[in-house]
């Protein structure tokens, strides 16, 4: 495991939550707002499952602020590893924005079911994703 | 009780890549052409709006046009420069203080997609450093998710790119000035799926510059006006899907385009079905698709059946991006909504050339939009 990309990201729970917030409405926003906006705020665990709401392929290397492979010293687009994106709609929460792992481009369809992951991102850091729901977590939710 | 504004004076500096000249040079260039086709001289013009996201400021653009004492206001307004600038000049002459105005949009960008800063945004640093503060996959996850709902093809949006292309053929302005055909679009690198590389327009350089007169001045100078029907700037409502977002409400909300298109429809008084030739932000080819339908043009879905007969080309129903658009003429930022704003003058004034929609062209539409969620659009009339 590498250090998180964000400390506050997710939880520190065994099965990890992606961290928004609650605002005094009721509404719950992702991410967690900082400095003044987060006043009234209160940190919300976020469901572990969700459903795809719209999706993407990134074929090409991201200028900076990107650290991803292919950006570090001596790195070039040839390390770069393409990977899938997409919205997440986590059931009467919020839709957040993730990388989508462990299945192709091709797999991709509205609605697909979707479950919280933890996963690697460069030498240092974890970020992370979402991935196509498992059986086993699929019969405790 | 406002006065009427005209456009009388409109100038362009080829948009593309022009490495001789800064992006400021390029927008004195573009004042000097509106300013001889207006028939004016630099010192006529009493105020000044303009800006560009990347070239500077456009009040050092006295130094060389001529230090008259004006009042020249800077504008910084992001992909809506050019629309926020057009507003200003128009209401300093709806106001009845000006008679005559400058509105200027300019810029210069290196080459590639834009790289922008999270903290700008108002964004973690984990969003940009884990390769999501990118435009390109807004716009990608925007048609995606559209295309499911509503039937839209991948060969549509090809021919979307396909039409901008061969309209920037015969469009002297224009950066890309070769026909490229369905299968090369559809068959090139994936970009972000489902757009490929000739779906996205590029980064660029160009400068426009407008001329606005109360309709007194048009009248004194015997000048070739297009009138001013409506100018709509609009922000975000709660709750939109914008460029540059790690979450979105579950609420569906409202749409910047939306709002700007009704407001100016009615300040107009007129509908869609009234509009002869219309020039929408196309930033990529499915931007140009969900456009025709939040600006009213057609509902949801149709955009198959209508790119599929022709309906959006030079001589259609309904003209669109009859320049190329940003597809073929490039997105310098503070000058892209001003070009097509200089487009539909041309097209009213029936001086189009090659591309000039036929028939009677009386009313203009423009639709400019950009991060962080904003739609400026203007509605111009031929008299």
């Amino acid at each position: 495991m590498g250090e998180k990309i964000d400390p506050n990201l997710w939880s520190d729970d065994p099965l990890p939550h992606l961290m928004g917030g609650r605002l005094p409405s009721g509404q719950v926003v992702f991410p967690m707002p900082v400095g003044d906006a987060a006043q009234g705020v209160e940190p919300y665990k976020l469901s572990r499952r969700g459903k795809l709401w719209s999706w993407t392929s990134q074929g090409f290397l991201p200028k900076e602020p990107y650290e991803g492979p292919g950006s570090g010293p001596g790195e070039g687009p040839p390390d770069f590893q393409p990977f899938l994106l997409g919205y997440v709609e986590l059931p009467g929460e919020v839709i957040v924005e993730s990388r989508i792992v462990d299945c192709r481009l091709e797999d991709l369809y509205l609605g697909l079911d979707l479950e919280f992951c933890i996963v690697p991102f460069n030498a240092r850091f974890d970020t992370f994703a979402f991935r196509p729901a498992s059986q086993a977590e699929s019969q405790v939710a | 009780m406002s006065e009427n504004v005209y456009i009388i004076g409109a100038g362009i500096h080829p948009f593309g890549r022009t490495d001789s000249r800064s992006g400021r040079e390029q927008g004195v260039y573009a004042v000097r052409e509106a300013l001889t086709d207006a028939g004016l001289e630099w010192p006529d013009i009493e105020c000044a709006y303009g800006g560009s996201a990347a070239a500077g400021n456009a009040d050092i653009m006295v130094n060389e046009l001529g230090l008259t004492s004006l009042p020249f206001t800077n504008v910084a307004n992001g992909c809506a420069t050019g629309g926020s600038a057009l507003a200003a000049s128009q209401q300093a002459i709806a106001s009845g203080m000006y008679d005559l105005a400058l509105a200027v949009g300019f810029d210069k960008h290196p080459r590639g997609a834009f790289n922008a800063k999270p903290a700008d945004y108002g964004l973690p640093e984990w969003y940009g450093q884990t390769g999501m503060m990118l435009t390109t996959q807004f716009f990608a996850l925007k048609i995606q998710r559209y295309m499911q709902l509503h039937g839209i093809s991948r060969t549509t949006l090809g021919k979307v790119a396909e039409k901008a292309f061969r309209n920037g053929t015969i469009t002297p302005h224009a950066w890309r000035r070769s026909p490229v055909d369905l299968d090369t679009i559809m068959n090139a690198p994936m970009i972000n799926d489902p757009l490929t590389k000739y779906m996205f327009c590029s980064p660029a350089e160009g400068a426009v510059a407008l001329i606005l007169a109360s309709e007194k001045k048009m009248k004194e100078l015997g000048a070739d006006g297009v009138k001013i029907r409506a100018v709509a700037v609009k922000t975000r409502p709660p709750n939109s899907f914008e460029v540059f977002q790690a979450g979105i409400s579950i609420e569906e909300g409202g749409k910047p385009t939306v709002l700007a298109s009704k407001a100016a429809f009615e300040k107009a008084g007129i509908g869609p079905e009234d509009i002869s030739v219309a020039q929408l932000q196309d930033t990529e080819s499915g931007a140009e698709i969900m456009h025709m339908a939040e600006n009213g043009f057609c509902k949801d879905g149709d955009q198959e059946e209508w790119l599929a007969n022709g309906w959006t080309e030079i001589g259609g129903r309904l003209p669109v991006n009859t320049d190329g658009g940003c597809l073929a003429c490039g997105e310098p930022i503070g000058a892209s909504g001003l070009r097509q704003v200089y487009e539909n003058v041309t097209q009213l004034r029936g001086r189009a050339g090659e591309r000039q929609v036929p028939g009677k062209v009386r009313f203009g539409y423009s639709h400019v939009y950009g991060a962080p969620g904003l739609s400026g659009v203007a509605i111009l009339e031929r008299e």
